[in-house]
């Protein structure tokens, strides 16, 4: 069963349509991540179901409850801010046992048994008598993710929890936070921009842009089956690639774009002839961007491929570069949604 | 390659030069403040202490030390015990209300409602209102027979009639009877001074981050719990720094006593400010009215230091 049904859900700011007519079910235990550029409405989306926004219309319901019209104390969720909002004058202790206090029927032993019980799950009991500004970011992420949890709430809500932390800290804090959540098995709402988070810790994606839910899907179904090109193009880095043919779109995904003689023989391959006029080497991998001959509008096509191929590729010249047919996505020209296959 | 390239000097090159002059410019731009801070504060406040400890008076100028002898003597005065007993009560008693009612003032103003910037703009009146002006006003206020505040009280009948809650006399007399006195008092001294503590805590209290206030909401504080627990912690240093402030301002302050009792009914609502300056200018006792100005400044000095200790170290980021 859903634990959060979000039905038709709009947050308007004056003429801003911010979220604009969202539905949603979150079912128990999932990691859901909500992904999309800044000003996509993603934090306005988790704001509401957190009680913190008022929806303009919509319905808002968890564990069976509507809670759309009640304030964020009367509902079953905890939340984590992306700048952590650790109480900077209180304790370690007290910034963990504050939502406990705050509900005022836990004793004073229940209140540091809780604590115990949050801070050792977090490894953090070393920590407690300190103030926020003695801890280092992965520290204060972990305090602020006790507090969260030890009101035991039905759902987690995260906010950007991972992008105040330094790129090396990042890998390791997606990896403990993914695990932590499967071993509670505790409903999350992460959102984030960063398509690498997203990829790697959702059960499922919500892809966002503008107000609107573009796609909702596992990681593969959102980055092999995009549903339009928007959701096709963000995910990926660099994005999907696409060509204008008469009145659709196709498009392929630039690490699937080989040159002919490394391509797989066994696929059945589309060729294509490609001017390169840019080759740029990035460590592991190297990127080669060019223009596909024949295509009516001649957008920039990149090609992502390994730095160890043999391949010598020199700016200026073309070459014969191939994509398997099956990797061809085809999309309608005007809408940019998906489309059945259609002949080259 | 040895090329010498020639630029043609511009009328602004000398003026680039002494903008980049920061060592010229500093002390610079410093010295009119220097100057007059010396001139008004410095030397004057150098000057009471030597009058302090000599024996100068108006009639005979030459200074003639005499150790603590001024302290000794006001000590034993009745109007000086009498005007440091007011002095400390005005105190005590207007700070702790100003800090009380800035505080609810603030987070009034501090919350979003129509026409806020209009309530926040009448609220800095009593501020820029010159001190001595408001007092004037607030003279004719507190006026024996002609005060509008008893006019309202009568008209509620509250007053002046038989059986009326505040007795049957017409009038209430503020000045003239000393517990009323002493409360105009410090109702002027609070009127004064609240605006611009509500306007320090405001600033206090809008520099919290939402995140903090959003995550007390989430963590399921209530309006009291989020005060008492969250705001007014972080808020701490600045609010006593606009204690400070608010203190010194009272406790130096000479117009309102001046202006509305002269220190009257007979010396009951004397303060140090105005019972030095009545002693040592009206009477003529250079000495013993410096020694009355300067008897609070240790204490005083002593408040500022403890105060700004307290708010550095409370101070968290």
């Amino acid at each position: 069963m859903a634990v959060i049904e979000i039905k038709n859900l709009s947050k308007h700011f004056d003429k801003v349509k911010a979220v604009n007519g969202v539905d949603l079910a979150i079912p128990e235990g999932e990691l859901l991540v909500i992904l999309g550029p800044s000003g996509c409405g993603k934090t306005t989306l988790m704001r509401m179901i957190a009680g913190l926004e008022k929806p303009t219309s919509g319905v808002i319901s968890i564990g069976g409850l509507d809670v759309t019209e009640l304030p964020p104390r009367a509902r079953p969720i905890a939340m984590v801010f992306q700048s952590y909002a650790l109480y900077p004058h209180m304790t370690v202790f007290n910034n963990i046992a504050f939502p406990l206090k705050a509900h005022g029927k836990f004793s004073k032993t229940d209140i540091k048994e809780k604590v115990k019980w949050a801070a050792s799950i977090l490894d953090i009991e070393k920590l407690l008598e300190r103030k926020p500004r003695q801890l280092s970011g992965g520290e204060r992420q972990r305090v602020a993710l006790g507090r969260a949890l030890v009101k035991e709430p039905k759902v987690l809500l995260l906010d950007e929890p991972l992008s105040n932390l330094d790129a090396k800290l990042r890998a390791s804090a997606r990896d403990s936070l993914q695990r932590f959540q499967r071993r509670l098995g505790i409903t999350t709402i992460f959102v984030t921009h960063d398509q690498i988070e997203a990829l790697g810790m959702g059960d499922r994606i919500v892809v966002m842009s503008q107000g609107k839910v573009m796609q909702v899907g596992t990681p593969q179904e959102v980055y092999h089956n995009s549903a339009n090109t928007f959701v096709a193009s963000f995910l990926g880095s660099p994005g999907m690639n696409f060509i204008q043919r008469d009145n659709y779109l196709f498009g392929f995904r630039p690490e699937q774009f080989v040159p002919q003689e490394i391509a797989d023989r066994k696929d059945d391959l589309q060729l294509f002839f490609f001017a390169v006029t840019r080759v740029e080497y990035l460590g592991a991998e190297q990127q080669i961007y060019g223009v596909v001959e024949g295509s009516s509008d001649e957008k920039k096509v990149i090609a992502s491929l390994s730095s160890e191929t043999n391949v010598r590729l020199e700016t200026g010249s073309t070459y014969t570069f191939a994509v398997p047919k099956q990797q061809l996505r085809f999309f309608d020209h005007e809408t940019g949604l998906r489309i059945e296959p259609q002949p080259l | 390659m040895d090329e010498t390239v020639t630029v043609k000097k511009k009328w602004t090159d000398g003026f680039r030069f002494w903008s980049d002059r920061e060592d010229l410019l500093g002390p610079l731009f410093l010295f009119p403040a220097v100057v007059y801070i010396i001139a008004l504060v410095g030397i004057p406040f150098i000057i009471a202490m030597a009058y302090s400890v000599t024996d100068v008076t108006a009639g005979n100028t030459s200074l003639d030390f005499v150790g603590l002898q001024n302290f000794q003597a006001i000590l034993k005065t009745d109007q000086f015990t009498q005007s440091l007993r007011n002095t400390i009560m005005f105190t005590v008693v207007s700070q702790i209300i100003i800090i009380v009612l800035a505080n609810i003032l603030a987070l009034i103003l501090s919350t979003d409602f129509r026409g806020k910037w209009f309530a926040r703009f009448l609220i800095m009146l009593p501020w820029a209102t010159p001190i001595a002006l408001g007092t004037i006003g607030w003279l004719w206020l507190l006026d024996s027979k002609f005060s509008p505040i008893d006019w309202v009280l009568r008209y509620l009948h509250l007053l002046g009639e038989s059986g009326a809650l505040l007795g049957e006399q017409k009038n209430l007399y503020y000045l003239g009877r000393l517990e009323l006195a002493k409360a105009s008092i410090i109702v002027i001294y609070v009127w004064r001074m609240l605006p611009l503590s509500a306007v320090i805590l405001m600033a206090g209290l809008t520099s919290i981050p939402q995140d903090l206030l959003d995550q007390a909401d989430v963590d399921g504080a209530g309006f009291w719990r989020t005060f008492f627990q969250i705001k007014l912690p972080l808020i701490l240093p600045i609010m006593s720094v606009a204690l400070l402030f608010s203190l010194i301002f009272t406790v130096g302050d000479m117009a309102v006593v001046y202006v509305l009792t002269r220190g009257g009914p007979v010396y009951y609502t004397q303060i140090l400010p105005t019972w030095a300056y009545l002693k040592g200018i009206e009477s003529g006792a250079l000495a013993e009215g410096s020694a009355t100005a300067l008897f609070l400044f240790p204490v005083l000095l002593a408040v500022a230091i403890m105060v700004l200790r307290f708010s550095r170290r409370t101070e968290v980021t």
